[in-house]
């Protein structure tokens, strides 16, 4: 099925106005988020990087961030996108809260909140050009789910968006389990993140990691991972590829 | 700066199949749980089948999103139909409201593959088969979905359901009994999930009588 942008206005399906206004492809992006359950909650992991297409535009981009008391948010795609999102978020947070009934909305009502403003954009042909991963603890009860810019959505004990689909993935169905430690959990993801920095032409070495349990949530000061580059085959990559000039 | 992507599309295909089998007073419904996009398996746990009123469940595979709205969509309305009826909505009704909400988007449509089941006034199983955009048709059984090219005719080849063209008109139900409904199903299942890619790591099975609602779970290839 394909929907192309119409240039002449009285065939277009929206009106012209609309038209002009709608997300064709992103501009600056951040690439994989990774996120995992373990012991205590949620463990999340996504690098600073903004690109600007292939260039490298933005190296101080907080991906993750908290949202109300219970829940964590990790976006990957269209950076403005993801903080007009926030802002719907913190909208929604403080109408919650002006209630002062002391119910606060968990990760659960966060997460199904945003799963219905991405399917509403895409029905509007309008995206919002993000993968989510919503992450949080309330009451004892571990959440971890993920929407996509047309609105799939699932929940699972590890997930992760874009490249890391491909390749972080396969390492946490391998190794992850119900019982990770802190310390374990830590490991796995960073395991992850470095596969991603070797592969993933857009991640940078810059990265947070963001944990969420019942007591609250804290967001890492962003670091590097150890690499080692002096693999026999990055020495000289173009040996053995012999080109005819 | 060049296009990254070529063109958005609204639409994506999650996969998965959907079977249905109805018998004289029983009903089985059955799909996978693994959702895919693309050669991405997204998660190996996610439940096609909802139950929409007490005798009656829907299976769906194709778009998850819109599935997920579709559902929501005929809960709301079931929500109203009890409140100005007092009761529950029967299956045949039920099988008209989908097609009616199928066919209310026919030009954006809902990307959803449907089999509803259930029982009928007289207890008797039901099967409905449905396209995305509300034609709709009772069956004894059905299959749908992307593992529906191999699971359908095999179906075929072992049900052999009476002509529809035949007059008087036969019933459409199976001459199974429950269990040999549920291992028919299982059997159809593990075969499907050896050729298609987007069927596979655990089967849940729904099966309607008089006693109520069961389910059932099998496991399946996980590659």
């Amino acid at each position: 099925m394909q929907f192309t942008a119409s240039k002449q206005p009285e065939n277009c399906l929206l009106g012209p106005e609309s038209d002009s206004q709608r997300t064709l492809y992103p501009y600056v992006t951040g690439t994989s988020v990774v996120a995992l359950k373990y012991k205590d909650g949620i463990l999340m992991a996504a690098d600073m990087g903004g690109s600007y297409g292939s260039t490298l535009r933005y190296k101080s981009v907080e991906r993750m961030k908290p949202i109300g008391k219970h829940s964590l948010l990790g976006a990957s795609g269209e950076i403005s996108d993801f903080q007009e999102i926030l802002k719907y978020l913190d909208e929604l947070i403080l109408y919650d809260n002006m209630w002062d009934d002391g119910n606060s909305l968990g990760p659960k009502e966060v997460h199904n909140y945003l799963t219905r403003v991405m399917y509403n954009r895409r029905n509007k042909f309008n995206p919002l050009w993000n993968s989510l991963v919503l992450g949080g603890v309330k009451k004892g009860e571990k959440y971890l789910g993920t929407v996509s810019m047309i609105g799939v959505n699932f929940e699972d004990n590890h997930v992760a968006t874009g490249f890391g689909n491909h390749l972080a993935r396969p390492i946490l169905r391998q190794e992850w389990h119900e019982n990770l430690s802190f310390e374990d959990g830590v490991k796995l993801l960073e395991k992850c993140m470095r596969v991603l920095l070797y592969r993933d032409r857009s991640a940078i070495n810059k990265l947070q990691i963001a944990k969420i349990t019942e007591e609250g949530m804290t967001i890492s000061q962003p670091y590097s991972l150890k690499t080692y580059w002096e693999f026999s085959a990055f020495e000289n990559p173009t040996q053995g590829a012999v080109g005819s000039w | 700066m060049p296009k990254e992507q070529a063109n958005w599309s609204p639409y994506d295909n999650n996969g998965g199949s959907c079977v249905a089998v109805a018998g004289a007073d029983y009903c089985v419904i059955a799909a996978d749980t693994r959702m895919s996009t693309g050669y991405n398996i997204l998660t190996r746990d996610y439940s096609k089948i909802c139950k929409l009123a007490d005798k009656c469940v829907m299976a769906s595979s194709g778009f998850q999103a819109d599935v997920k709205a579709l559902q929501k969509h005929l809960a709301a309305r079931h929500l109203i139909y009890q409140h100005q009826h007092n009761k529950q909505m029967s299956c045949p009704a039920m099988a008209q409201l989908l097609s009616n909400t199928l066919y209310y988007k026919r030009f954006f449509p809902y990307y959803s593959f449907n089999v509803l089941g259930g029982l009928d006034n007289e207890g008797k199983g039901c099967v409905f088969t449905y396209d995305a955009v509300g034609s709709y048709e009772k069956v004894g059984y059905s299959s749908q979905g992307s593992g529906s090219t191999l699971i359908m005719p095999f179906l075929d080849n072992q049900l052999k359901s009476p002509s529809p063209l035949l007059l008087p008109a036969q019933d459409a139900v199976t001459p199974l009994a429950e269990a040999e409904a549920i291992d028919l199903v299982k059997t159809v299942f593990a075969s499907a999930s050896e050729r298609d890619i987007y069927t596979g790591d655990k089967l849940e099975i729904v099966v309607i009588n008089a006693d109520g609602i069961r389910r059932e779970y099998m496991d399946l290839r996980k590659d």
